[in-house]
């Protein structure tokens, strides 16, 4: 079992929502972050522009069976990308148990 | 005429009860009116309206989430101090004539705790309807929803890093020493810039100028917060400025055609001005932002509304539709200019362009009052486009006063308040948050 984290752009995440869909993936959480890294962006507020460090991304979080990783991370991959600097990147970790919490269903029977 | 007596004669034979009789012939000494009541009492309400919630959530929406409940505490406890304060001795202060040397520069305080004002007593003040006026008490309300909206402006200046006592000293003690005086100078009938024939309609020089010269004096004397980079800091709740505006500008028809004291032509005249320049300046602001930025903003058009505002302010009484348009397109035009370009350049950190939009667009409107006054809205006033010159004059002259009377007073109420208070938070209080360090609250909670 494995977690995969993705930080995508926000312009990407229909698209990478409905490749997920397409490789079976019926359900994953998703959150708004910010990222304050060396990067810059412009900002406008009130007729000043500026360089701002503060940039907008998506996270996606999405447990799924050893099975299905490869093809996950591949429809992430190739639906998130645009080959500019900051498309994203994913993190992928062992997941030591799971439990559905309706029929006490462990492990990869409780999985995509 | 036969035919006015004819109605006369018609109305006193139809009307049973004497009441109606006896108005009927007191219409030619000043009364007070129902029709003018009703409509400044709602006046009123609009322009309270204007500090809470209006400036309260325009600058609320402005600040970081970290702060917004510090500044709508502010404005709200600035509308019940200031309210105390005003009828404790601001009126008498503001309105009261005294007599002596001191008279032109500051009333007495013979009003103080309103006495001897009784509840059918005749507003000593009104524009154009010399016998319809309003009771003593309204104008009284009236002019206190200004004194206090004039030191809530100032918090755009010291946002997210004053501390609660200083704040609250350092407007209580310039509403009673900048504010007073300054409104008494221009709007009491002693005052010495009213008899110079300084025209300031609702409050251009008396509560923008004012407040935005002590923003500025403000905003540099207590420095620039901890985390300010030479560049605005993005607002945290932009659906917050937009509704503070609209607020905002709803209440600004309270302040304008309020100012007229009646419900009279004058009064829809200003509705009418005041709603264009607002128009106008907020259309101007959003061009300038594409053809600078490429992008129109929302907070962009709704500074550019506000400082309309503020610009039409002390016309409001004098001008017309065509100076209603010059104003909106000037004030926006230098306002950006000063909000965009020149605090980048000298480099003070007026947190939400108190100064910028407020200051400036309250000096640019009493200057251009002076060029743009008509005679076709009150004859006896007219601008430096119908030949007055002389009415510019007075009109530096008000301005420059104002601006260094309000920047000499502003240093040294500060002064006072930092060595015997203090007026700065404390580095962890502004980098934790004015709300949870000063008023133990947070705006966002994730309790359900």
């Amino acid at each position: 079992m494995k977690k995969i984290e993705a930080i995508i752009r926000k312009s990407k995440f229909e698209e990478v929502k409905e490749a997920l869909h397409d490789a079976d993936i019926q359900w994953f959480s998703y959150w708004d972050i910010t990222g304050a890294g060396k990067e810059r962006e412009d900002m406008v507020v009130r007729g000043q522009v500026f360089e701002s460090s503060y940039i907008q991304r998506r996270m996606l979080s999405i447990v799924v069976r050893d099975q299905n990783l490869e093809k996950t991370i591949k429809a992430i991959m190739t639906a998130a990308w645009t080959g500019e600097l900051g498309d994203g990147k994913i993190f992928v970790s062992d997941i030591e148990e799971t439990y559905r919490i309706r029929n006490g269903q462990t492990g990869a029977d409780s999985l995509y | 005429m036969k035919k006015g007596i004819i109605a006369t004669i018609l109305l006193t034979a139809v009307s049973v009860l004497p009441a109606a009789a006896q108005e009927v012939v007191t219409k030619k000494v000043p009364h007070i009116d129902f029709g003018n009541t009703a409509w400044m009492i709602v006046a009123t309400a609009l322009v309270m309206f204007m500090t809470i919630p209006g400036l309260a959530f325009f600058y609320g929406g402005l600040v970081r989430r970290k702060n917004v409940l510090n500044i709508l505490m502010q404005c709200f406890i600035i509308m019940a101090m200031i309210s105390l304060e005003w009828v404790v001795v601001g009126y008498s202060m503001t309105f009261g004539t005294s007599t002596g040397f001191l008279a032109p520069y500051i009333g007495d305080f013979h009003w103080a705790f309103l006495n001897g004002i009784g509840i059918n007593d005749i507003s000593p003040y009104f524009v154009a309807q010399e016998n319809a006026r309003i009771p003593h008490l309204l104008f009284v309300m009236f002019q206190c929803m200004f004194a206090v909206i004039t030191p809530a402006l100032i918090i755009g200046a010291f946002a997210e890093r004053i501390n609660f006592k200083g704040f609250l000293a350092f407007s209580l003690l310039w509403s009673l020493f900048v504010y007073n005086p300054v409104a008494h100078w221009i709007w009491s009938s002693s005052g010495w810039l009213f008899k110079m024939g300084t025209l300031d309609f609702a409050g251009g020089i008396v509560v923008h100028i004012n407040a935005g010269i002590a923003a500025l004096i403000t905003a540099i004397m207590l420095g620039k917060r901890k985390d300010y980079r030479g560049h605005a800091i993005p607002p945290h709740n932009i659906p917050f400025v937009v509704m503070g505006a609209a607020f905002l500008w709803f209440g600004w028809y309270g302040f304008n055609a309020g100012s007229a004291l009646a419900a009279d032509g004058l009064s829809v005249n200003a509705f009418l001005v005041t709603h264009i320049a607002a128009a106008t300046a907020a259309i101007t602001w959003v061009v300038i932002d594409m053809l600078v930025d490429k992008k129109p903003t929302l907070v962009g058009i709704c500074t550019g509304a506000v400082a309309g505002l503020a610009a039409v302010t002390p016309a409001a009484g004098y001008i017309n539709l065509s100076g209603a348009i010059i104003i909106g397109v000037v004030v926006s035009v230098v306002c950006f200019y000063m909000v965009a370009f020149v605090k980048e350049r000298f480099g003070y950190d007026d947190s939400l362009d108190a100064f910028g939009v407020h200051g400036m667009g309250g000096i640019i409107g009493s200057i251009l009052t002076g060029v743009l006054a008509t005679p076709l809205i009150q004859a006896s006033y007219s601008g430096l486009l119908y030949g007055n010159v002389h009415q510019f004059n007075v009109q530096l002259i008000a301005v420059v006063t104002t601006v260094v009377y309000s920047a000499v007073m502003t240093i040294l109420i500060f002064k006072l308040v930092e060595k015997t208070i203090g007026i700065r938070a404390t580095k962890q209080e502004e980098s934790v948050g004015l709300d949870e360090t000063l008023h133990n609250e947070i705006a966002y909670t994730t309790i359900d």
